[in-house]
């Protein structure tokens, strides 16, 4: 009696559902896909092969170096860091690949930033945006992120677009839930202050809750860059081209070596981001 | 016409709004209608009209509504019920576009904790106002700096908020809501933040200010002396109800309850009482038509050893002693002026009690009390200590 005790009703056809729903997608948006996978596609290989890969090793560790120096706030730590860092991963001859991965680093966390903040705003805004956002946002964090990839390929194919398409959705929400929290974090005082002079809405959110909220919008978008960063090697699985796919195949080949230098590169690539876009955050406060 | 008037002006928070208005209806207090309905009554019924030119003080203490009355005000917190009119018009039903209208050209606020925009420099904060009305870079610059000026912060226009002092920030605030040029400045506690002296400084140069600029002021406040100071007239406030509006005077003199009575006791009357209050009605010889004569017999008949000279159109000439003007009298002299002195104190009828401790304490005569260079009354040591030990004697009704 107890032993089926649960099976009242026969199993829910789950896994068929999400894959009738995955079909319908492709099928109906499909003319929204098609264009996207091919000018998204020739756009990011635009990128990184014609103009990334152009740009001379020497003057690209260079520029970056100054960046460094001066976003740093004049310190050489991360200017010589990014000297020595980025002249290994040439040295190790993975030049083109890190041009790959940087590639699909910058992209992924544009996007994310540019569907990411106003997402932010509106949840800061509406409390029913914010009830229903909320757990979507749990959802697409929780949810392990090679599963993203099955659809990503459904509507993409392979590639470097599925890839940026995967680590959109699961680099977004930071930055979602950071510039949400910003915005409600902004002194009442300060809202209230804005009110009582006759803002309208948008005047208060750029001249008032943005500014005022953009400390923890970049906090944001340091963890959105990171997470970015963090899927080029699952993104590699799908074809995403860069260091990442390297540690994949050292990974199949069981290849020490290689996987550790591939390993390596990404490793420096993520510190020299992360300082950069944590000291954009500093030099503003 | 009064210039801001608020009309059973109602703040239920809370889910049964409804409700708990009925039951402010039947007289229900705060407590019981909290228990009942669960809301909470922030503003009961309140009824008052402000004229140009005045500072109309809102005082009570933590929790009283008067910072709810306040926003209510400029809307910052919608009414539950009543009206507010500006110039005449209602701006409880107006729709969003003509409130901020209004809250851009007529109603500025002060903060208490300053509510400075910390990533704009002093004078972007003081443009902020004109800013968002679109106003042309050189004017809002102009008018900004201006209004800067007027609170003394001239100097400091491209430092940080986090740079300046509290009392400076708060000049800043009130820059900010100088610079619209409004016609009413809502302070909520603008000054309670700051430490006691700034505090005087500041109470002192607001009524500086307002003597030149005559703005309508409303504010609010938890501190008694500040609201005495401040205020033409004040409106005490308990539990969301305005409890007694009068002038500083009738509120001391006569509190309307219980209530009002325990928060006034402690008042140092010295602060409160002027020399109007404490005067008699000076005994005077006139120097164009009387002689040492004269003045001999009316000090005799008054009882009292010097007599204050004055002449046709009531000006101080100075004072004669008993002394003088028998000595003047046996030398066979006519005329005052001879031995009229005019070392005599002299303070304005607005002279608070407290300043006049240490005049009359240093004189030997008693205190001229003028008003535009004319002889209003004299003080006398006596009406001073009397004053302070009861002030059932003192004149509280002079005008």
């Amino acid at each position: 009696m107890l032993n089926n005790a649960l099976d009242f009703i026969p199993e829910i056809p789950l896994s068929d559902a999400a894959k009738g729903v995955t079909d319908f997608i492709t099928d109906k948006f499909s003319f929204l896909f098609n264009p996207i996978k091919e000018h998204f596609g020739n756009f990011m290989e635009f990128m990184s092969e014609d103009v990334l890969m152009n740009i001379p090793p020497v003057i690209f560790i260079i520029a970056v170096a100054i960046l460094a120096f001066f976003i740093s706030g004049k310190k050489f730590g991360l200017a010589v860091f990014s000297i020595v860092g980025l002249w290994l991963i040439y040295n190790q001859g993975h030049w083109d690949n890190l041009m790959n991965t940087v590639t699909l680093v910058l992209l992924a966390s544009i996007l994310s930033v540019i569907i990411g903040v106003p997402i932010g705003i509106l949840m800061s805004k509406s409390k029913a945006a914010n009830a229903i956002l909320t757990p979507v946002l749990d959802f697409m964090q929780t949810m392990p992120a090679f599963v993203y990839l099955i659809p990503a390929v459904a509507f993409f194919g392979i590639g470097m677009v599925p890839g940026v398409f995967a680590s959109l959705i699961f680099a977004t929400p930071p930055t979602v839930r950071f510039t949400n929290l910003g915005i409600r974090q902004v002194s009442r005082d300060l809202v209230e202050a804005a009110d009582a002079f006759g803002s309208t809405g948008a005047q208060k959110l750029f001249k008032v809750e943005l500014p005022m909220a953009k400390a923890t919008i970049m906090a944001g978008i340091n963890q959105t860059v990171m997470l970015a960063l963090s899927m080029v090697v699952i993104a590699s699985m799908i074809g995403a081209p860069g260091l990442g796919r390297e540690v994949l195949s050292s990974l199949q080949r069981a290849q020490v070596g290689p996987g550790f230098v591939a390993g390596i590169g990404i490793v420096i690539l993520a510190i020299i981001i992360d300082r950069i876009t944590q000291n954009m955050n500093k030099k503003k406060d | 016409m009064p210039i801001i008037e608020a009309k059973n002006l109602s703040k239920v928070f809370g889910k049964n709004k409804k409700q708990a208005l009925k039951l402010l209806d039947k007289g229900l207090t705060k407590e019981e209608i909290l228990k009942e309905t669960g809301s909470t009554v922030g503003v009961n019924r309140a009824s008052f009209s402000v004229e140009a030119g005045e500072i109309f003080v809102i005082m009570g203490l933590s929790g009283s509504g008067k910072s709810t009355l306040v926003r209510l005000l400029n809307r910052l917190i919608e009414p539950t019920e009543g009206n507010i009119f500006i110039d005449g018009e209602d701006l409880s039903k107006m729709d969003k576009n003509s409130l901020r209208q209004i809250r851009r050209e007529k109603l500025s606020m002060v903060f208490q904790q300053f509510a400075l925009f910390p990533h704009r420099t002093i004078l972007k904060n003081a443009e902020y106002g004109l800013e968002i009305q679109n106003a042309p870079k050189e004017e809002r610059e102009e008018r900004a700096k201006k209004a800067l000026e007027l609170v003394g912060l001239g100097d400091y226009i491209h430092q940080k908020p986090s740079q300046l002092s509290g009392g400076m920030q708060q000049r800043v605030g009130l820059a900010r809501a100088l610079a619209n040029d409004p016609k009413v400045l809502l302070m909520d506690e603008a000054f309670s933040a700051l430490d006691p002296l700034i505090r005087k400084e500041m109470q002192d140069e607001l009524i500086d200010l307002q003597s030149t600029m005559k703005k309508t002021i409303i504010f609010i406040t938890h501190d008694l002396d500040e609201a005495l100071r401040l205020g033409d007239r004040i409106a005490l406030m308990k539990d969301g109800v305005i409890v007694q509006i009068g002038t500083p005077e009738e509120i001391l003199v006569n509190p309307a309850n219980d209530y009002v009575e325990k928060f006034v006791e402690d008042v140092d009357i010295s602060k409160i009482l002027t020399a109007q209050h404490i005067m008699k009605r000076p005994e005077t010889v006139n120097i164009e038509k009387h002689g040492p004569r004269v003045a001999l017999e009316r000090m005799r008949e008054e009882g009292i050893s010097s007599i204050l000279v004055i002449d046709s159109k009531r000006n101080l000439k100075g004072y004669v002693t008993a002394e003088d003007a028998s000595e003047a009298r046996k030398n066979e002299i006519k005329d005052l002026t001879e031995i009229v002195r005019t070392d005599i104190p002299k303070v304005n009828r607005d002279t608070a009690m407290q300043d006049i401790f240490n005049i009359i304490y240093d004189s030997t005569t008693p205190v001229a009390v003028m008003k535009d260079e004319k002889l209003e009354g004299i003080i006398v040591r006596g009406a001073v200590i009397a004053a302070l030990a009861s002030d059932s004697e003192v004149n509280l009704n002079a005008e």
